[in-house]
């Protein structure tokens, strides 16, 4: 029978995690996502499922727990927002370094500095262009809906695994507090030690007179091996960009203008386009699912055939520089955005494509 | 009449050999440096408990950053300071196997310091190792959270100025009031009884930890002969001389 629910976006990834078989959350509160933690809390899954939940001291904390149970293969994850995410940005390095795989819930609030609570989309270029120090790659997924919210929870520890990579779900204080229904997944039981030392050799166990000791580790002195070590990272990024692009158009196939757009913005321009279309203007919407690995083949491909791009995100224009590289010049490309913790009406972004991209 | 050295070398006569849980590879330690022993004391303790296989172990940076290289044992390697969260990690999901950190002072008792308080505080039933040699060694010298009064270090080339550089920290006396910590210590490694001491310090942290008694702190006063550019055996004395005095050997609490 299928389990539908009304629920928070936050708590639709609470509820998620013990649902896909999670083995610990870490993290420490911050609006506007504490409603993660609260839930787990509240759902108590130590009592059902297994699952560990705990209240660390800070983000960086919450980060190297992760990365002590994610060494042990454990299925870890935890959530915070924009100023507790440039905190996690050490530990971050250390897991893609260390190719550890983990889930980091990003709910997104205006920044710079302290910022505002409200919702915002100016995390991007931190998320997508690795955040810590040296050449990394998380892989994030950025959800529109709470339903994705929920779905994408598993998708990212599969993804994580898969690559033995931290995934990022790239979400925003709207999507965390806004409440719709959800259709919830049955129950994935958690890995067993068995399954673990299988399915994840390399993970710290205690290590058994069967195989070698397995170190958790990003240290390499050795530069020569490290650039080695380097080219694999690099070689496991562009895999991602070759079989890992998702992504969501709506209203392209007849399109003259796109709109490019994320999370809450996509949601925003789906009415801009219905808007548009009433005007008889011939616009669609790509909604990039991953933001990395990035659709650049896919934008690129529509942008033979249209007139104009424009790039709408709550911030003051971070992925339209990723949008530009994929179309490369060959048509006009532009950002409207409202930011700081403003969200843009689908009637502002009709406005910005009308005087930007067709009367520009 | 002449001994042939293959009349020697017999099991008979083996007085005394190395853990099998430590690896072959040299240590990059430099001569003198405490940190080779209390490695050896950690090989020797997992090994006579037996406990081998059921062992992990966080590294932090430092000097014992590649301490991973020794002990026969899983391991993870933090970041600076982080090693009490990894451990926490670590225990948390995997309760039923023993988790030991080891730190230096710099990453104990500065960087790492909310790391060390809170998951002493929360009792995590892990084993934690406090080396306290009062300088930086693997960056060249430079002050630690624990360097003397006066004491002399590359960002302290005029010695400690508590006015300007702040007090040395007690960390060991810090976490000795957490009602988490179920035993906490400190010891050294410069004589033979010393070392006989530290060992049996970590066995009992140890057999803690399989009590499920909370947090067992080690903290070992050690030498930095390079760091403090004398020779070993002046380090020692310097140590006893100067290092005791503030950093008094003994257990600070034993539930």
């Amino acid at each position: 029978m299928r389990e539908i629910r009304l629920m928070k976006g936050n708590e639709a990834i609470a509820e998620a995690a013990i649902r896909c078989g999670a083995d610990g959350y870490f993290g420490y509160p911050i609006t506007p996502q504490s409603e993660v933690m609260e839930t787990l809390m509240a759902l108590k899954p130590w009592e059902t499922t297994g699952m560990v939940v705990l209240q660390a001291e800070s983000e960086i904390a919450s980060i190297n727990m992760l990365y002590g149970g994610a060494g042990c293969g454990k299925k870890v994850m935890t959530s915070s927002s924009s100023p507790g995410i440039s905190l996690m940005q050490e530990g971050l390095t250390y897991l893609a370094g260390a190719e550890l795989p983990c889930v980091v819930v990003n709910v997104v609030r205006g920044g710079p500095g302290l910022g505002t609570i409200q919702p915002a989309q100016s995390d991007y270029f931190q998320a997508v262009k690795g955040g810590g120090h040296g050449d990394y790659k998380l892989i994030v997924l950025a959800p529109s809906s709470v339903q994705e919210m929920a779905d994408f929870v598993e998708l990212a520890f599969d993804l994580a695994f898969k690559y033995r990579n931290p995934a990022m779900i790239l979400s925003d204080g709207m999507i965390g507090q806004m409440m719709e229904k959800v259709e919830m997944k049955p129950y994935r039981p958690r890995w067993t030690s068995e399954e673990i030392a299988n399915l994840h050799p390399w993970a710290t166990t205690g290590k058994p007179k069967s195989r070698e000791r397995n170190i958790i580790t990003s240290v390499e002195l050795d530069a020569n091996a490290f650039e080695v070590f380097n080219h694999k990272l690099q070689k496991k990024y562009q895999q991602m960009e070759e079989e890992e692009v998702r992504f969501e158009e709506f209203q392209c196939d007849d399109a003259d203008y796109l709109f490019v757009a994320y999370g809450s913005s996509a949601r925003i321009c789906q009415k801009s386009v219905q808007i548009l279309r009433g005007k008889g203007v011939k616009v669609g919407l790509l909604r990039p699912i991953t933001l990395f690995p990035f659709p650049s083949k896919k934008i690129a491909e529509l942008s033979n055939r249209l007139k104009g791009i424009l790039s709408v995100e709550m911030s003051a224009g971070q992925m339209v520089e990723d949008v530009k590289l994929a179309v490369g010049c060959k048509v006009k490309v532009e950002h409207f955005g409202r930011y700081g913790g403003v969200i843009h009406s689908p009637e502002e972004v009709v406005d910005a494509l009308e005087k930007k991209i067709i009367g520009g | 009449m002449a001994i042939d050295i293959k009349d020697i070398i017999k099991p008979e006569n083996l007085v005394y050999s190395k853990s099998s849980l430590l690896t072959n590879r040299p240590m990059h330690y430099c001569p003198g440096c405490s940190h080779g022993v209390v490695n050896k004391i950690i090989a020797e303790v997992i090994e006579e408990l037996g406990i081998q296989e059921d062992v992990i172990g966080v590294a932090p940076v430092g000097c014992s950053v590649l301490m991973y290289n020794y002990i026969e044992v899983d391991w993870h390697e933090a970041a600076h300071g982080r090693a009490p969260a990894v451990g926490t990690g670590i225990k948390r999901l995997l309760p039923e196997k023993y988790v030991f950190t080891y730190q230096g002072d710099g990453d104990c008792a500065a960087i790492g310091t909310a790391e060390t308080i809170h998951a002493c505080n929360r009792g995590e039933n892990i084993v934690m190792v406090f080396i306290n040699n009062g300088i930086y060694g693997m960056t060249g010298g430079q002050m630690a959270p624990t360097t003397l009064q006066g004491m002399k270090a590359s960002t302290c080339p005029f010695g400690r100025d508590v006015q300007r550089d702040g007090n040395p920290l007690k960390m060991t006396d810090i976490v000795a009031t957490l009602p988490g910590t179920c035993y906490v210590t400190r010891q050294a490694v410069h004589t033979a009884a010393a070392v006989r001491k530290t060992k049996k310090a970590i066995i009992k942290a140890f057999e803690n930890q399989k009590n499920k008694k909370g947090t067992s702190f080690v903290e070992v006063v050690s030498t930095c002969n390079s760091g403090w550019k004398m020779t070993p055996m002046e380090s020692n004395k310097w140590m006893e001389a100067n290092m005791f005095p503030f950093y008094p050997l003994g257990d600070l609490k034993n539930e």
